[in-house]
């Protein structure tokens, strides 16, 4: 078994992280950091694990050296204690945007401040077990994703590659919980349910993952609207092809892709009430599900994806991760299917 | 196990071992309904499918 220690326990992510390390076959998580609830048992904030575990949050500072650290903090904290982090344990897997760019300057440019350790942005591996796997094995360092960039990444990362791809259009939907716990006016009730609200129609921070893995020589762009929704993320892109293809092609493009892939499935249904991917179907889990249609006119496939923002949009693929990071079994603690209906 | 290639998504689709023809199965891929047409060769096409009237 190893020790692992959750820092910023307490947010959405912290909170899924736990929920699935809790139940790893290789992992004990000996301590969950949290400066707003330290001395709290976790249940009082994740209700969801009572009964599964008597863990209280520490105050940061009482953090001890572990095997492993998931630092589960608001973008632009980790970076600037890293040093101590590092410190603590000898493999650190960071969920926030603080090291998911390898580019000092993209950083800059996309979050629109400069790097405070530009020296560590090379030494992290970007988490995307299904196109970063060969580097993550055994690296002591790995940066989280973000969801609505996994979305894109893995639902057009096949078209890219196979240089398909002309150009495309996304709309992803997304839930209340890609906001975090903390509340504002705009996620107040009132103002949030039912809400079906653009937030952002271009420039979406994740394009900086998206060119970062796909290349930015295909025109890719997307718009992020949030929905009535608490878990999810629902991507449908609007994808011109370079040539005409058949609808069978496309199977075989991705079946090559995704068929060695644990936790990717391909969902294009002729029958029953499921036949393209619903985020409602993958809550909770690691999977990411892709479908596809293909217009008439053979050279405009709609392609959809459905993640869980707080599961492969994050925790789930951390810990996916730390398993490749650690030589344990790639899908070890994260082998379980949603709950239907 | 015999196998052959779905009509639909290019699926390879296990042949029960007691199929008949003209009997349906369905790809596990893509849940296309399929109709064995022949056994020796097997050969599946899209089985057809059921016709709705909406009254228009």
């Amino acid at each position: 078994m190893i020790t692992v220690g959750i820092v910023g326990g307490s947010g959405y992510t912290g909170g899924e992280l736990l929920r699935l390390l809790l139940f790893h076959p290789h992992v004990e998580v000996t301590q969950i950091t949290s400066r707003s609830e330290a001395g709290h048992f976790v249940h009082t904030v994740h209700p969801n694990l009572r009964g599964v575990t008597q863990l209280q949050f520490i105050h940061p500072d009482a953090l001890q050296p572990c095997d492993v650290l998931f630092l589960a903090l608001p973008h632009g904290t980790a970076s600037k204690v890293i040093d101590h982090y590092a410190a603590l344990a000898p493999t650190i897997i960071d969920l926030s945007a603080d090291f998911r760019l390898n580019d000092p300057e993209a950083y800059r440019r996309w979050y629109g401040e400069t790097h405070p350790a530009p020296e560590w942005l090379d030494r992290f591996v970007y988490g995307l077990p299904e196109r970063t796997r060969d580097q993550l094995r055994g690296a002591h360092y790995a940066s989280g994703v973000g969801c609505n960039a996994t979305s894109i990444n893995l639902a057009l990362g096949p078209l890219v590659q196979a240089g398909w791809l002309d150009q495309a259009a996304i709309e992803i939907k997304v839930g209340s919980s890609e906001g975090g716990n903390q509340p504002n006016a705009g996620s107040h009730h009132p103002v949030r349910s039912g809400a079906v609200r653009t937030y952002s129609p271009t420039g979406h921070r994740h394009m900086a993952e998206v060119e970062m893995m796909l290349g930015a020589d295909v025109p890719i762009h997307f718009a992020v609207t949030a929905i009535e929704m608490v878990r999810g993320v629902h991507l449908l892109a609007h994808c011109m092809l370079t040539e005409r293809h058949e609808e069978k092609e496309v199977w075989k493009l991705y079946r090559a892709a995704y068929n060695e892939e644990p936790f990717v499935r391909l969902v294009r249904s002729k029958t029953g009430l499921h036949r393209f991917p619903e985020p409602r179907i993958v809550a909770g889990t690691n999977y990411c599900d892709i479908g596809f249609e293909m217009d008439e006119s053979g050279d405009h496939l709609v392609v959809i994806a459905a993640l869980d923002n707080l599961g492969k949009g994050a925790a789930g693929s951390a810990v996916q991760c730390m398993n490749l990071m650690l030589n344990f079994d790639e899908c070890a603690g994260l082998r379980f299917p949603g709950i239907y209906p | 196990m015999t196998t052959a290639t779905c009509p639909e998504c290019d699926a390879d689709v296990v042949i029960p071992a007691d199929a008949m023809e003209n009997e349906l199965i369905s790809c596990a891929e893509c849940g296309a309904e399929l109709e064995i047409i022949s056994l020796n060769p097997v050969e599946l096409d899209l089985a057809p499918e059921v016709e709705e009237d909406w009254g228009e």
